[in-house]
């Protein structure tokens, strides 16, 4: 055995039941990593599960349903410890000497604070609210605000306006996607789905594509490290701004595209050279502490008037509350809060698996912070990473957020399987991918319905639980943590999170 | 007073359900207990013997400028700790039991005393806080670290006398019926719970703010974490309190009218909102905005008295009755007509309290008096302070 020789098992098991199958042939043509193809003496075709990554295209296309993945079906060595995934890295690595790349947030089974945290409902002493005949109010601002509104009372006008203010109709925002780590179709149709469902999306770092102006008053223009596609014109075309220090999936950390995606499209809305490496460091060099993160917020501010509300967006880290705190300090109207189960186009396996911690526990610490010092009201709070039902955003609001994004389920609306291989470039579903090929696959129109469809389910669900705890405006949910209550968790688990035992 | 075992209030959140009554003559007059007594006592069947009170307003005259405070003391130990805590932040012109009746329904009652007193005008100065804040504060300290005391009201010219009992027992054990008053309101309470303790009945007070609540409102913790930013401690987990501090935070810190007050607490529907023209759906939207939290959600009737008069507030979608009715100078509240014609039987433009909409009755001389005041707020922590020492409280320079 040399260097080079592949110990890695294969992942999946594709398996055709050949009784079904006709030989159509359309799996042939769904798959990009060339797991199925056609042979023709004698006419059959052939499955190599090894370029397996499971996404799940041809299991779906198949007219017949003829197709099934299965695990490998190797037995392990029955060790705990080195069980196949940790040796199959080991093995990956003596073989490459490269560092571990995966995508999607991570699979690692870490605790779901959202699924031990229970929604209350009314009973006699209070009655619950039909969504149906009352009105059910989803609508949040987001922006800074002053601790006290001047107002003239006769003449019912405010005296000093308020800073820019973003109107949300929905609670529900689309997380950072970047035209390079999705496809402009895939951008596409979130831009339509802001747009119909009155909430905003986030063209994340790679600049705004001109195909997107047109929904431009429903875009978060973001101003990452690598500062891609960042001049007045994306700063002041975008309705917000938002400052990526850090993302959920890999903190601390900078991102890679690699120049073999930088086509001309690409090449032209980040402003970098067509086939040229798009590396974002780590840190913002220009903001090494937090005083500096001040002169970036008001550098863009003056950029634009002051007429954004400006956003900046961390990890969820071991010190995230201190820091958001510091964040309210300096000037940004939003804080967004990305936990460590948050997705991600590429990061190094061990930062996605390891790094960060759940968006639960930083947002209860964040909200229970800003309110310590008083500046709770001032400041608006997101969370986004792992969001993954209504229930889960009605636990984040009830827990101190105004508003959530959503990442990975908006792509999951769309067509992904969340196989976590977006860094392959070979989606299948034409969402993480720039072959032209691949992308037409996803038509913005049909994808932007499916989107819709998902918040406005979403939605009615919100709707029924706040009736249901007889709450008829999402702002008597925000912070409202006795709505909550913890099952399955310790001690320090309910203090962090700020809620009761069930029962209690 | 022996404490039980069942948790009280501030230990645990105990939903009630309740009675509600006010009276007040906008001329100013004052009239004694009798007919407050009789509305209350007719809702009998709301209330269950676990607390019954009233609040009233220009009840010591001979004192106006002074803070009266009610103190509730289950203890020896609790009068002489609160005593010296009072003597050391206030001078005190008199000091009293609170006379009480014996009464068969009334078990177990504390201590009971009132104390009419002004800051220390030293201590006052040397806190850099007005003297509302200053009093608040040792409000706030007296409830919350001094064991088996309670303050049951602390405002000027004004007393709330309360307990575990039906109010119309609570009201003859006071002897409210030797009181005169400009406006009185009421309570019978109903809880889910038996905490039976004296602290925890209503009306609920701070300074000069008492608020008698029948409701169990949704919003409570989003707007308990809302008012424990600025200081307002919530010891009792009670949606009173909770409804008194965002009073007090509006109108008082912020320096809102109690209308705007209760406009914020009761907003309009965005639904409303977007139908308005644009600067009024602006003004609106810039009042949802900034004071979000301090939404109430959920079904609620209040009655809230202070210096100012009365301020009636139903939840906006109408969860709560609550009856209003006029006669001459008189207006009456409660939250059942009947309780209104037992004491006024020719009571005219009788209707009901509209969800969202605050009832507002000022006295006379004080509506004059707004009239013709800034329409601007104006926050508290915005005006100078004047540190004068003497025995008499400050006054608020004007800028």
């Amino acid at each position: 055995m040399d260097a080079t020789t592949n110990c890695v098992l294969p992942r999946y098991r594709v398996v055709r039941d050949e009784a079904a199958c006709t030989g159509c042939a359309q799996c042939v043509r769904s798959c990009a990593n060339g797991v199925h193809r056609l042979r023709k003496d004698p006419d059959r075709i052939v499955i190599n599960s090894r370029a397996c990554v499971n996404c799940q295209r041809c299991v779906v296309f198949c007219p017949e349903l003829a197709l099934t993945i299965r695990p490998w079906p190797q037995v392990g060595t029955g060790s705990s410890t080195w069980t196949a995934e940790a040796m199959a890295d080991i093995a990956k690595q003596a073989q490459t000497g490269a560092v571990l790349l995966s995508s999607m947030g991570t699979p690692a089974p870490y605790p779901i604070y959202w699924d031990h945290l229970l929604l209350n409902a009314s009973q006699v002493t209070n009655p619950s609210i039909d969504p149906l005949r009352e009105p059910m109010e989803t609508r949040v601002f987001l922006g800074s605000r002053p601790e006290i509104l001047k107002i003239n009372e006769r003449e019912r006008r405010v005296v000093e306006p308020l800073p820019p203010q973003l109107k949300l109709d929905v609670p529900i925002m689309f997380s950072a996607m970047s035209f390079g780590s999705i496809s402009l179709n895939a951008q596409k149709a979130l831009a339509l789905a802001a747009t119909e469902l009155g909430t905003f999306f986030n063209v994340g770092e790679g600049g705004m594509h001109c195909d997107l102006e047109p929904f431009a008053d429903h875009a978060f223009a973001q101003v990452a490290s690598g500062r891609f596609g960042v001049d007045a014109h994306y700063l002041n075309t975008a309705a917000a701004i938002e400052i990526k220090i850090g993302q959920g999936a890999k903190p601390g950390i900078g991102g890679h595209l690699p120049g073999e995606k930088i086509n001309s499209e690409v090449s032209r809305t980040r402003m970098i050279p067509e086939g040229s490496d798009a590396i974002s460091p780590a840190p913002h060099h220009d903001i090494y502490s937090i005083e500096d993160l001040r002169q970036l917020i008001f550098s863009i501010k003056e950029a634009t008037g002051y007429r954004k509300p400006v956003a900046v967006k961390i990890a969820a880290v071991h010190n995230a509350a201190a820091i958001a705190s510091g964040m309210a300090r300096t000037g940004a109207d939003i804080i967004v809060v990305d936990g460590f189960r948050g997705g991600t186009g590429a990061a190094p396996k061990r930062i996605r698996d390891a790094v960060g911690i759940p968006v639960e526990l930083a947002l209860a610490a964040i909200d229970q912070r800003l309110r310590d010092e008083g500046i709770r009201s001032m400041v608006s709070l997101v969370a986004s990473g792992s969001i993954r039902n209504s229930a889960d955003v009605v636990r984040a609001i009830a827990l101190g957020a105004d508003a959530c994004s959503i990442g990975s389920a908006a792509l999951i609306a769309m067509g992904c399987h969340q196989c976590r291989d977006c860094s392959s470039g070979r989606c299948n579903w034409g969402i993480a991918t720039q072959r032209a090929a691949l992308t037409a696959r996803l038509r913005p129109e049909e994808a932007a319905e499916r989107v819709v469809n998902l918040v406005r389910a979403w939605t009615a669900e919100i709707q029924e639980m706040m009736g249901g705890m007889g709450i008829n405006a999402v702002d008597s949910l925000r912070g409202n943590r006795l709505m909550l209550r913890g099952v399955g968790l310790n001690e320090k688990e309910l203090d962090i999170l700020g809620v009761k035992y069930a029962g209690e | 007073m022996t404490r039980r075992n069942i948790p009280r209030e501030g230990e645990v959140r105990i939903p009630s359900g309740c009675a509600i009554a006010g009276i007040m003559d906008r001329s100013g007059a004052r009239h004694d207990g009798g007919d407050i007594l009789r509305s209350i006592a007719l809702m009998h069947d709301r209330s269950n013997g676990l607390g019954g009170g009233f609040a009233a307003y220009g009840i010591y005259p001979d004192y106006a400028d002074l803070y009266a405070f009610h103190i509730m003391y289950e203890s020896r130990e609790a009068r002489a700790a609160a005593e010296a805590y009072l003597e050391h932040f206030y001078l005190c012109e008199k000091q009293e039991r609170i006379p009480t009746e014996e009464h068969p329904a009334i078990k177990n009652p504390p201590d009971i005393w009132r104390y009419f007193m002004a800051p220390h005008p030293m201590r006052l100065a040397a806190s850099g806080l007005d003297e509302a804040e200053y009093t608040m504060q040792h409000v706030f300290h007296i409830n919350g670290k001094i064991e088996g005391a309670f303050v049951a009201s602390s405002g000027k010219d004004m007393g709330v006398f309360k307990g575990v009992g039906y109010p119309e027992d609570i009201g003859a054990f006071y002897r409210i019926g030797d009181y005169r008053a400009w406006a009185w309101t009421a309570h019978g309470r109903f809880p889910t719970n038996t905490p039976g303790w004296w602290g925890g009945a209503h009306p609920f007070t701070l300074l000069n703010w008492s608020v008698v609540h029948n409701g169990e409102i949704s919003s409570y913790d989003a707007n308990r974490r809302y008012v424990e930013q600025f200081g307002y401690d919530c010891e009792l987990q009670t949606d009173t309190e909770v409804i008194t501090y965002l009073f007090d935070l509006l109108a008082r810190r912020h320096g809102l009218s109690q209308q705007m007050a209760a406009h914020i607490m009761a907003a309009p529907s965005w639904r409303e909102i977007d139908a308005m023209e644009p600067d009024r759906a602006a003004f609106e939207t810039a009042l949802r905005t900034v004071y979000a939290s301090a939404l109430v959600n959920g079904p609620f009737s209040i009655i809230v008295g202070s210096e100012e008069g009365l301020l009636a507030l139903n939840d906006r979608l109408k969860l709560r009755a609550l009856m209003v009715a006029e006669k001459g100078p008189m207006v009456y509240l409660a939250s059942e007509q009947a309780a209104i014609q037992v004491v006024c039987p020719d009571a005219e433009n009788v209707r009901s309290i509209e969800g969202g909409v605050p009832f507002v009755v000022q006295r006379d001389d004080v509506a004059a008096a707004k009239a013709g005041e800034a329409a601007e707020n104006r926050a508290v922590r915005d005006w100078p302070l004047e540190h004068e020492v003497g025995v008499l409280p400050r006054k608020r320079r004007e800028a």
